[in-house]
């Protein structure tokens, strides 16, 4: 196993032995390690063509890809079980983040989400991300699986209380991912196919209540737009409209990088941000979407390997988990920019230009890599 | 040894645990695997169905998003008289222009304008008129000529005022006002009725369109082609840069026969009178002098008239906006007279020799009406050249009764009369000859044959314009074959149907009859004009009883001696041996067509005929001038 590894790692970025050796030292998958940076490139040529080449905004992005960079081979270098062992102490100061946000947040955009620290501001329900499927898994790890039932409502227990403190705020996005990442641990965790139809029947059940009560009405009107943007074109369909029209118009080749009028002409908005998918497609067609959703699948997949192969549950619950995740990003992003879903604040990870996304999402892969590269016998030598 | 198997037992238990835990996770990762896969290829799938199946459409939609296109309007064509003098000119002015699709409070804006530009009800007003009419995304002029001073105060206000625009237009001006106002006519913005009409892609950024005279009828060529520039706009509207043009063709300059100078000497010629002189060129159809009197100012009109000034022209009982000249018909009286001869002669009821008496009156047979000659005592014993050169009524009252009246209509038809001369002017009246037809046709009453003997006089139904008078003057001049009359000095020529007699002496009769008009002793006309000619004319008088004539009951405030008076007439054509102008002067309530219109006609002649000898010779203006008025 290690060897083929060894043998596909130096060949793959075309890296020597001794530099594999250091590879191994650092703990990271050359894979993933690959098809990240391949992917923060494409993401760093796309904002550069979205930001109407804006250099104050790529040195930005340049620094954000530096600190998730810098992040990732920390959390490579750290053993899964010491993750484990913190996953109560991080879920426990995430959760207590949110509430101070709920309490002394910043107001943007209508909703309050980040935390000012002084120096710089903070979105804590990116911690979150990380946190519930660590929780999730370090409890769930303790218990014996498949998942009886008491452990299932604990388990979701600790899912809905940071999911719904993110549902305050407000923030259907993250507080869906966050719901997400949580609700794979238990999947993975082999809860049985009769409590998920149950689950899938009380969400169905739950789906007008929420409506009715829970989400706000720009929440509501983005879910009908989805269904006729055309109603309401210079109003809440206009994202919609402006991002087919941008993908449309691209066709199979695209019109080329920087090429992109819908965004050079500033007719799709945050083309650099939530948009991005629409930017790329306009200039990179047909062939670039697909050869870029190729890299994600593969990326998913690998994260799944990893699962598979984890030595521990805790490791193998979190690594499916993250893996799962960052597909729902690809989802949901892409989905909405193609007009299949509803608009949700999600970026497209490691591909848009914002905030603190990128950063947890390297972070996550760098626990990703952690779990594969620490093996028991290596732990015993 | 039990504990041994027991911890043993639990330990496989533990493994067995494990090892299920695993294979229920490597299934469900497996299974979410593949679930991936599929949806994010459903993503592709919806993808490729934007890029490849709605390409087109899509690919449209961009394109609309990011372009514009903008209509480049063309420079109108110019007018310039035979001589190069401008008729018609297009001046750079500023003017503030409003794009009601921009403006959100529109009354706002017009009170701040209103402060800024010291604007008038009458601005406003005008401004309110062409909003109703006009199109939204169109500036519409507010204010125009705007003064250095008011640009600059506009500017500074301009954060106030989105959708405010000052744009640079050219402005149609007319230099020669009112001398060539009925010839020429005017422009005017475009208007509801016309925006349904014309077609509005060859309109496009043009806020114009020829509305009278020859700004009408040659609308077509004056107009120009209009162009187009492809502007690349951003999301805010703002246009970024050029991506393609396509200039503008400007319109045809216009060059006309007219001649502002003869013009200008053939309204001074009018005087004090309403009336109208119109002289051709009787070999080519130019028209080289076309007044109407009274005249008014053409510019008013280009920018949208105030009302103050249109009503000043509607109100005014001469009705200055009426063209005289060519949509005016008046009964033609006496002029006839040439042109009844030929008909005589060539249907054989004359002949150059044939003499009649003429008393005091005529008289049909069983009829005891008595159709009186305008000299009291009557002509005695009159030949045909008689009768023309002292304009007997009798002779021709028995002439006409003894011709019919089907046949006097024919052959008027072919001298231009009752039908339209084509010139290329718009509204040009058809006059009217009549015949048994028509008034049973339009007056459900049979033919009089009294009415035959007044038409023979030129009176009666008959009625022309003074167009037609020198049209059929000039088809006399050419012996019948003439051409249309027109304006535009290159218009094709068209020949008019020649007019073939039996015998050429008729023609030498009937003209010869003319110039004893004026060149003999017994002549009518001989003393007013004959007497002093330095060239020979040939040429006839008439007058015209006014009741006929359709004026409004305003005259009745010009006094009842001035209203009673007769119209004046005077056709004639000059040189007689080798015709260059043929004139025909209408004036109303002139009373004598000798004594009035023809010195006007001489006037007329002699600016054309020794004007021009004239400028061939290089002698000064003043000793020909004198020379030919004594």
């Amino acid at each position: 196993m290690s060897v083929w590894r060894e043998k596909m790692g130096s060949t793959i970025a075309g890296l020597r032995v001794d530099e594999g050796v250091l590879l191994r030292w650092l703990k990271l998958d050359p894979w993933l390690v690959f098809a990240l940076l391949l992917l923060l490139g494409v993401g760093a040529v796309t904002v550069y063509s979205a930001s109407h080449q804006n250099m104050a905004q790529m040195m930005n992005l340049g620094a954000r890809i530096g600190m998730g960079l810098v992040l990732m081979l920390l959390m490579a270098r750290i053993p899964p079980t010491v993750y484990q062992f913190w996953s109560p102490w991080l879920f426990v100061f995430g959760v207590l983040l949110l509430l101070a946000v709920e309490l002394f947040g910043h107001v943007g955009k209508g909703a309050q989400r980040w935390l000012d620290l002084g120096f710089m501001r903070f979105q804590p329900s990116e911690i979150l991300k990380l946190a519930v499927p660590m929780m999730a898994a370090w409890y769930l790890s303790m218990r014996p699986l498949p998942p009886r039932p008491l452990d299932i409502l604990v388990a979701l227990l600790i899912i809905a209380v940071p999911v719904v403190l993110i549902m305050l705020q407000p923030d259907l996005g993250t507080s869906i991912l966050v719901a997400a990442a949580g609700l794979f641990v238990l999947f993975l965790a082999g809860l049985s196919w009769k409590y998920i139809a149950g689950f899938v029947v009380a969400l169905a059940g739950l789906v007008p209540l929420l409506w009715q009560y829970v989400l706000h009405d720009y929440q509501r009107q983005r879910v009908l737009t989805l269904f006729n943007p055309e109603a309401d074109p210079l109003g809440t369909g206009y994202h919609i409209i402006q991002s087919k029209i941008a993908i449309g118009s691209g066709g199979v080749s695209g019109k080329g990088w920087l090429n992109s009028t819908q965004s050079n002409l500033d007719f799709l908005p945050e083309g650099h941000t939530d948009f991005i998918f629409a930017v790329f497609s306009e200039e990179f067609g047909l062939v670039g979407v697909v050869l870029l959703l190729l890299l994600y699948l593969f990326i998913i997949l690998r994260g799944l390997y990893i699962a598979v192969q984890a030595p521990t549950v805790y490791g193998r619950l979190v690594a499916g988990s993250l893996s799962l995740s960052f597909f729902v990003y690809v989802f949901v992003n892409t989905g909405m920019v193609t007009g299949l879903l509803p608009v949700v604040g999600v970026p497209l990870p490691l591909v848009s230009y914002g905030g603190t996304a990128m950063v947890t999402l390297m972070a996550g892969f760098g626990m990703l890599m952690s779990i594969h590269t620490h093996r028991p016998f290596m732990a015993v030598r | 040894m039990r504990r041994i198997w027991k911890e043993a037992k639990s330990a496989s238990r533990a493994v067995e645990d494990e090892a299920r835990i695993r294979d229920i996770l490597l299934r469900r990762a497996l299974l979410v695997g593949l679930v991936c896969f599929f949806v994010l290829a459903g993503v592709v799938a919806r993808v490729a169905w934007l890029q490849v199946t709605a390409h087109e459409h899509f690919t449209e939609l961009a394109e609309k998003n990011s372009t514009r296109s903008e209509p480049i309007p063309p420079s109108r064509g110019l007018i310039y008289d035979r001589n190069g003098v401008l008729l018609a000119d297009n001046t750079p002015s500023f003017q503030v222009e409003l794009v009601p699709e921009q403006i959100k409070d529109m009354e706002a804006t017009l009170a701040l304008l209103t402060e800024i530009l010291a604007l008038d009800e009458d601005d406003i007003e005008r401004f309110r008129k062409a909003l109703k009419n006009g199109r939204s995304f169109d500036g519409i002029p507010l204010k125009f000529n705007l003064s250095e001073e008011d640009i600059a105060r506009l500017a500074v206000e301009r954060p106030r005022l989105p959708g405010v625009e000052v744009q640079a237009r050219l402005t149609r001006i007319y230099p020669q006002a009112g001398l060539t106002a009925h010839a020429v006519g005017y422009v005017g913005r475009i208007n509801e009725r016309e925006t349904e009409v014309i077609d509005n892609d060859a309109y496009a950024g043009t806020s114009h369109i020829g509305k009278t005279g020859l700004e009408r009828f040659y609308e077509d060529r004056l107009r120009g082609k209009v162009g187009s520039r492809k502007l690349e706009v951003d999301a805010h509207g703002r246009s970024l840069r050029m991506l393609e043009e396509l200039p503008a063709t400007p319109g045809e300059d216009l060059h006309l026969s007219l001649d502002v100078r003869l013009q200008a000497a053939a309204e001074a010629a009018l005087g004090d009178f309403l009336g109208a002189i119109v002289a051709i060129d009787p070999r080519n159809g130019e028209v080289l002098a076309f007044v109407s009197k009274p005249t008014f100012d053409p510019n008013l009109f280009v920018n949208g008239i105030r009302s103050k000034d249109y009503r000043a022209l509607m109100d005014n009982p001469d009705r200055p906006l009426f063209n005289r000249a060519s949509s005016a018909a008046y009964p033609p009286g006496s002029t006839i007279k040439p042109m009844m001869s030929l008909a005589g002669m060539e249907n054989g009821l004359i002949t150059p020799e044939y003499r009649m008496f003429a008393g005091p009156y005529y008289q049909l047979p069983n009829d005891d009406h008595h159709y009186r000659d305008w000299r009291k005592g009557g002509h005695g014993w009159v030949d045909l050249d008689h009768a023309l050169a002292q304009s007997c009524d009798v002779y021709f009252y028995d002439l006409a009764y003894r011709m019919g009246i089907d046949r006097l209509h024919d052959f008027a038809l072919k001298f231009d009369l009752g039908r339209a001369t084509g010139i290329d002017l718009p509204n040009e009246a058809k006059g009217l000859v009549p015949s048994k037809d028509w008034k049973l046709a339009t007056k459900k009453q049979v033919w009089f044959p009294g009415e035959t003997v007044i038409a023979g006089i030129g009176q009666g139904y008959m009625l022309s314009t003074p167009l037609q008078l020198a049209q059929m003057t000039a088809i006399l001049a050419q012996r019948g074959e003439a051409v249309r009359p027109h304006l535009w000095r290159d218009a094709s020529v068209q020949p008019i149907e020649p007019i073939k007699l039996a015998q050429s002496r008729y023609w030498d009769a009937a003209l010869g009859g003319m110039e004893h008009v004026v060149q003999a002793q017994y002549g009518t006309a001989h003393k007013y004009i004959g007497k002093t000619a330095p060239y020979r004319i040939a040429g006839k008088s008439g007058t015209a009883q006014v009741f006929t004539v359709k004026q409004n009951e305003t005259y009745s405030a010009r006094g009842l001696n001035k209203k009673l008076l007769d119209h004046a007439v005077f056709i004639a054509f000059a040189p007689a041996d080798a015709p260059r102008i043929a004139v025909a002067a209408f004036v109303e309530h002139g009373s004598s067509g000798s004594g009035v219109a023809a010195p006007m006609v001489r006037k007329v002649m002699d600016a054309w005929l020794l004007g021009e000898a004239v400028d061939k010779s290089a002698v000064t203006l003043d000793a020909a001038g004198a020379g030919g008025r004594e």
